[in-house]
């Protein structure tokens, strides 16, 4: 499978602080990634460069063997980039369907296709976005990147502050879009559990850097490793995810 | 897989369900045509109001849909009276066509204008939309030979209106003619706020980085409405050069750009009614005042929108109007939550 994004050497930060230091991936087509690390090592920043909304110090991003490095946000998402952010940034004023509307573009994910993967959120089409619960607007920014139809799917702590109930939700749908759908894919995750069970590779960040890169199934089973760089080794097995393996 | 329906298909019918028009709408336009024929001694004061109205949804398209905030929106304004006026003066009496010049004029420079705007925050945008105003209105002053300058200018003829209809002292013509011209740019504009153009701009009021990271162009994106806004101001400004035949430096003076915002903070942003209802009660509250004590009338203006704005506006409109909630919804405003 060719790399769908790559990143080389990238070092980046705000203002002139540097947070991500000297970072190198490749995402393959089809493939997911598990971003892991202790709060404050920079998992959101690596994201966040991609995107194209942090200073950028040094280093090349590729995305479809495209160099998108210098490109504006806009330009990174029209050429492929779906964001999920930590905090959602639904626009509060517009419905359900006109936060899908305002930004969809041609591909095999519309709006209708996006309601069957949330039916919640075509029960709630007519709510405008402040009035949503917590985890709408979580299915409603995923089902947002989707309809742009992305060749990479970020996620930022997609889980994050949501019921168990709804997380469990949410995880069956990544899990269904990672391994069923296909779609290239960083989850970014504090909470090591909640996602090696879905992605095919994994890395752990440390302060700025990459420290530690493994197929997720065996640091799933790693303890020690994740002892070491998480402070958290696997104590519970998570509840087991409906979708079945990528064929 | 198939696909059942492509989602341009889909974007335009959700689009076109929540640009329906609905029964007080359509009651409303009716009424303000009604009052062509019922209320002649009112013509020359409902000319006021739907010039007032276009410059305010003008200013709507910027502050309700973009979230820039102007206080120089006169500069648009008195530049498209200008224009019309100069026009007319030099023997183009056509009103129409006039209405074309003074909005290109406007949008030309809105354009250029524009990106003075795009860069930094809402005080910044303030400052410079009012330095604007002051550069176009200081221009106007020392060009005293093409504008009149402090004398204003004079000497304006116009023609009739598509060569048929005769301004008449009453202001009957006037007022068919910019309540004409104001329906047409609130369907352009109705049709505008509702396309997928339109949401991305309510997207970008909301967040423009978000807007920027799934995809939407912010810069072009408020670069065109500012133009488009532009535009707007400058066909009312050119309405009023016309339907009054005189242009001053009033038009670019800093009270037509605080009033025009006063208009809308009485009426509401964001769903067009808001500039036409304000100017509305702007205008007969300014006028009956104005007739109660011809002394103080600005002082009752003033306490009235302090009063607005403590209380809070969708407060006083829920007391005041609360019996007819239900039908004001019904004009497209969006259900806020309190």
């Amino acid at each position: 499978m060719p790399d769908v994004l790559t990143l080389e050497g990238v070092t980046a930060g705000y203002a002139e602080a540097v947070v991500l230091s000297g970072a190198s991936l490749a995402l393959r087509e089809g493939e997911a990634l598990a971003v892991l690390g202790r709060n404050g090592v920079g998992k959101t920043t690596l994201l966040n460069t991609v995107v194209g909304v942090t200073r950028l110090f040094a280093g090349r991003i590729t995305l479809g063997g495209r160099d998108v490095t210098r490109l504006a946000p806009e330009k990174r998402a029209a050429a492929g980039i779906g964001w999920v952010p930590q905090e959602r940034n639904i626009f509060k004023s517009l419905t359900v369907e006109e936060n899908l509307t305002a930004v969809a573009r041609p591909g095999r994910w519309d709006v209708r296709r996006v309601y069957a993967l949330f039916p919640r959120l075509q029960e709630r089409r007519g709510n405008l976005g402040n009035q949503l619960s917590g985890g709408e607007q979580q299915m409603l920014a995923i089902a947002r990147a989707l309809v742009l139809n992305p060749k990479v799917l970020l996620l930022d702590e997609p889980t994050e502050g949501l019921a168990p109930i709804i997380v469990e939700e949410l995880l069956r749908v990544l899990a269904r879009l990672f391994r069923e759908e296909g779609m290239a894919g960083i989850v970014v995750e504090q909470h090591a559990h909640k996602v090696l069970g879905m992605t095919d590779r994994a890395l752990i960040l440390d302060r700025g850097a990459i420290v530690h890169a493994a197929d997720s199934a065996a640091l799933k089973d790693d303890a020690a490793t994740l002892e070491l760089h998480l402070g958290v080794a696997r104590k519970s097995e998570p509840r087991p995810l409906r979708a079945g393996n990528r064929t | 897989m198939t696909i059942p329906h492509p989602p341009a298909t889909r974007v335009t019918a959700a689009l076109a369900r929540r640009g329906r028009w609905r029964l007080p709408e359509v009651a409303f336009w009716a009424l303000a045509l009604a009052a062509l024929f019922l209320l002649p001694g009112r013509y020359l004061i409902l000319n006021e109001i739907a010039i007032l109205a276009l410059f305010a949804l003008s200013l709507d398209l910027l502050l309700g849909y973009s979230g820039i905030v102007s206080l120089g929106h006169a500069a648009f304004f008195g530049l498209g009276a200008y224009t019309a006026g100069l026009l007319a003066r030099h023997g183009v009496a056509e009103p129409v066509v006039g209405l074309f010049a003074a909005a290109g004029a406007a949008a030309l420079v809105g354009f250029a204008t524009s990106f003075l705007v795009l860069r930094g925050s809402d005080l910044t945008r303030i400052m410079v939309t009012i330095g604007v105003a002051l550069v176009l209105g200081e221009i106007a002053n020392r060009m005293a030979w093409l504008t009149g300058g402090a004398d204003g200018l004079q000497g304006i003829v116009m023609g009739p209106v598509l060569g048929t209809f005769e301004f008449d002292l009453w202001g009957q013509t006037a007022y068919g003619y910019s309540l004409a011209v104001l329906f047409v740019l609130f369907l352009l504009a109705r049709r505008i706020v509702h396309s997928p153009f339109g949401l991305s701009l309510c997207a970008i009021r909301d967040n423009p980085l978000r807007a920027a990271a799934v995809g939407i162009p912010v810069g072009g994106r408020l670069v065109a409405v500012y133009t488009l806004a532009a535009a707007y101001a400058g066909v009312a400004g050119a309405l009023l050069a016309q339907t009054t035949q005189f242009v001053s430096l009033d038009v670019l003076e800093f009270h037509r750009s605080a009033d025009v915002l006063l208009v809308l903070i009485i009426g509401g942003t964001g769903y067009l009614y808001g500039g036409i209802i304000g100017a509305v009660l702007f205008r007969l509250v300014q006028d009956e005042l104005a007739n109660l004590t011809p002394q103080y009338w600005y002082f009752w203006v003033g306490l009235i929108l302090v009063v607005l704005v403590l209380v809070g506006r969708e407060r006083v409109v829920a007391t005041l109007a609360a019996p007819f909630a239900g039908l004001l919804r019904r004009f497209g405003r969006p259900v806020r939550e309190a």
